[in-house]
């Protein structure tokens, strides 16, 4: 579903990323670890069109989508949930669902308002998709937990037809029972086939979910195991680097 | 599968919910308002009337034009320093082109339209400067705008030659100015009943001072303003992104809202409103003065604030800065009716911001509470 082959990016005299190659196939959950600075978020990055990489090249779908701008890659299906998850907490959740493609109506048939029922039904039809309850869906988000934040971000991201989700760090910050009803979340996205990328340092919540875990060190990937061979000591192993030529691992 | 859901039920604990905080919170300015007016008309003799009441309407609308396109700007998270100067360049301005005009063998009604006309349009250029700074060039607007205090406060005198006000007004065209800006839709005369548009020629002064202006145009003017603009901000898109940028603005940006070229109309319209206000003053005081606008700054600021908009941006809205506006103007009016010097209205309106500032952070506090339960 999504290729990315021989990927490079470089900052200055530091390379970031390094002839990366870097697979997605449909439906599952790939985990993307590594230390600080391993590369995870430059890649990460030149996929979504925030950064553009010196070489190699990104196909989604099978359209090349190396040096297009974020938006059209969002606009393609790819779309990412950052850390502080780009949400307006001071505005309710049909507001956010919609933020930036509010739907319109013509009141007394000229003037253009914002339809705000419409846009309240539809996100409340978008959060039942992924079994999340919000009580009032007037509620600011600033009076929502983190977890259910982040539920709207995720809702946000499928209502506009998203296709493949990167999350960066999504059980960041978050309480022990919001952190399971995120992993949830990515669970229920994975059943409707929606493929998720995970940025995580938490080795507890890509046990649990990943299907495949993908680790990168000093901008290369240097494992990709599927969860069956995947033990925690044998990944924290790979990320430290003490696997360096890869005598353990299972290299694809 | 909602009930069991120990977030679901965290969420309706509380003995408070956000809701009612939100009400009492937001709705303390009226009452605040309310009780003001029911103490003064109950202790200062002749404050309750309709001849007062016009009077304050008419005194607020300075205050509230300048505090309408400032709750635009304070909701995005900015402030704008400048309009107290623009102002006054828009009201020298128009009462220059004005003059000129009349001067030169034109129309009055032609020249004040003219005058009229140049006074907005220059109130836009330190709204769009404004705007560029702030959005493109990322200099904080407490800064930016500070700089157009200076510009704007210079460019005003200037245009008056360093005189206190522009000189040379002929009488005809400051009698024209009065009929609009101390003129009113109705008048009532006690003993006499209404009177459409003007009062009746040759009345005896002793019926003249009894005279209420029911709807003196300046008021009506600036309901028209304020009713346009909150409407904008309240139901348009426009009004929504307003909302976004002030709550995050990253998030405006990753949602594709062209976040700059907001900014930059939102400081227009600041500049806009100001701009309204100097050529209402104009009209009212049939004077170009420089310094129009310079006392109301910081009056229209404290209104927003009064009104319960949030000075760290993302909450906020038309009609509390109206409620703030009319909070000032009564307490303004009160004071003087109650013979106590007038100096006391800075300490009584200083103590009114604190103490919505106040009610805000509480009501954050609340909240905060309320999902941490």
């Amino acid at each position: 579903m999504l290729t990315a082959r021989g990927v490079s990016k470089h900052f200055g005299g530091l390379t970031a990323v390094d002839e990366v190659d870097f697979d997605v196939y449909p439906g599952e959950v790939v985990a993307l670890l590594g230390d600080n600075g391993a590369g995870k978020s430059t890649l990460i990055k030149c996929i979504s069109g925030v950064y553009r990489p010196e070489q190699g090249q990104v196909f989604f779908n099978g359209v090349d989508i190396t040096h297009q701008p974020p938006a059209d890659v969002r606009n393609r299906g790819i779309e990412t949930i950052y850390q502080d998850l780009a949400l307006a907490e001071n505005l309710d959740v049909g507001a956010n669902v919609f933020l930036g493609k509010e739907k319109t109506r013509r009141l007394m048939g000229v003037i253009p308002v914002t339809d705000d029922n419409y846009m309240r039904q539809e996100a409340s039809g978008a959060l039942d998709e992924l079994d999340i309850h919000i009580p009032s869906l007037r509620q600011k988000l600033v009076n929502l937990s983190g977890g259910q934040r982040q539920a709207v971000a995720i809702a946000r991201a499928m209502y506009w037809n998203a296709q493949l989700v990167i999350m960066d760090e999504p059980t960041a910050a978050l309480g022990v029972p919001e952190q399971r009803k995120v992993l949830a979340l990515i669970r229920s996205l994975r059943e409707q086939d929606i493929p998720v990328i995970l940025i995580s340092h938490t080795m507890h919540d890509v046990m649990a979910v990943a299907d495949r875990m993908v680790v990168m060190r000093r901008g290369r990937v240097v494992a990709n195991i599927q969860r069956a061979e995947a033990t925690e000591e044998l990944i924290v192993r790979h990320i430290v680097g003490s696997v360096e030529n890869g005598e353990n691992a299972v290299m694809i | 599968m909602a009930a069991n859901n120990p977030l679901v039920r965290a969420q309706r604990l509380p003995f408070i919910n956000a809701r009612s905080i939100e009400v009492v919170t937001k709705s303390w300015s009226y009452l605040f308002l309310l009780g003001l007016v029911v103490y003064f008309s109950l202790v200062g003799t002749g404050f309750f009337s309709v001849r007062n009441f016009s009077s304050i309407l008419t005194t607020s609308t300075l205050i509230m034009l300048m505090s309408i396109g400032q709750t635009y700007v304070i909701i995005t998270a900015g402030i704008d320093l400048s309009v107290g100067w623009t102002v006054g360049l828009a009201s020298v301005t128009t009462a220059r082109v004005m003059r000129d005009l009349a001067a030169g063998g034109n129309d009055i009604a032609f020249a004040m339209l003219m005058g009229t006309m140049a006074g907005l349009l220059v109130a836009l250029i330190p709204g769009l400067v404004n705007g560029v700074l702030v959005a493109r060039i990322r200099v904080p607007p407490f800064i930016a705008t500070l700089g157009m205090f200076g510009i704007v406060r210079g460019a005003a005198f200037l245009l008056t030659d360093g005189q206190q006000v522009v000189r040379g007004l002929s009488a005809e065209l400051r009698e024209a100015l009065r009929m609009i800006g101390n003129g009113s839709l109705l008048y009532y005369i006690p003993e006499d009943g209404f009177h459409w548009f003007a009062l009746p020629p040759d009345l005896p002064p002793q019926q003249l001072r009894l005279v209420s202006q029911l709807l003196p145009y300046p008021v009506i003017i600036t309901a028209l303003v304020a009713v346009v603009f909150a409407f904008i901000l309240a139901r348009t898109k426009f009004g929504r992104h307003t909302y976004v940028i002030g709550g995050s603005e990253e998030a405006a940006r990753r949602s594709g809202i062209n976040v700059d070229r907001h900014l930059i109309i939102i400081y227009i319209i600041c500049g806009f409103t100001a701009g309204i206000a100097g050529v209402l003053h104009l009209f009212r005081f049939t004077a170009g003065a420089p310094q129009a606008g310079e006392a109301a700054l910081l009056s229209s600021v404290a209104a927003v604030v009064i009104g319960g908009t949030n000075l760290f941006g993302g909450e906020g809205d038309i009609m509390g800065a109206v409620v703030g506006s009319l909070i000032i103007a009564v307490l303004q009016t009160g004071l003087v009716i109650l013979n106590i010097d007038s100096i006391w209205q800075f300490i009584v309106v200083g103590v009114v911001i604190i103490i919505a500032v106040l009610v805000n952070q509480l009501q954050a506090a609340l909240e905060r509470l309320q999902t941490n339960v």
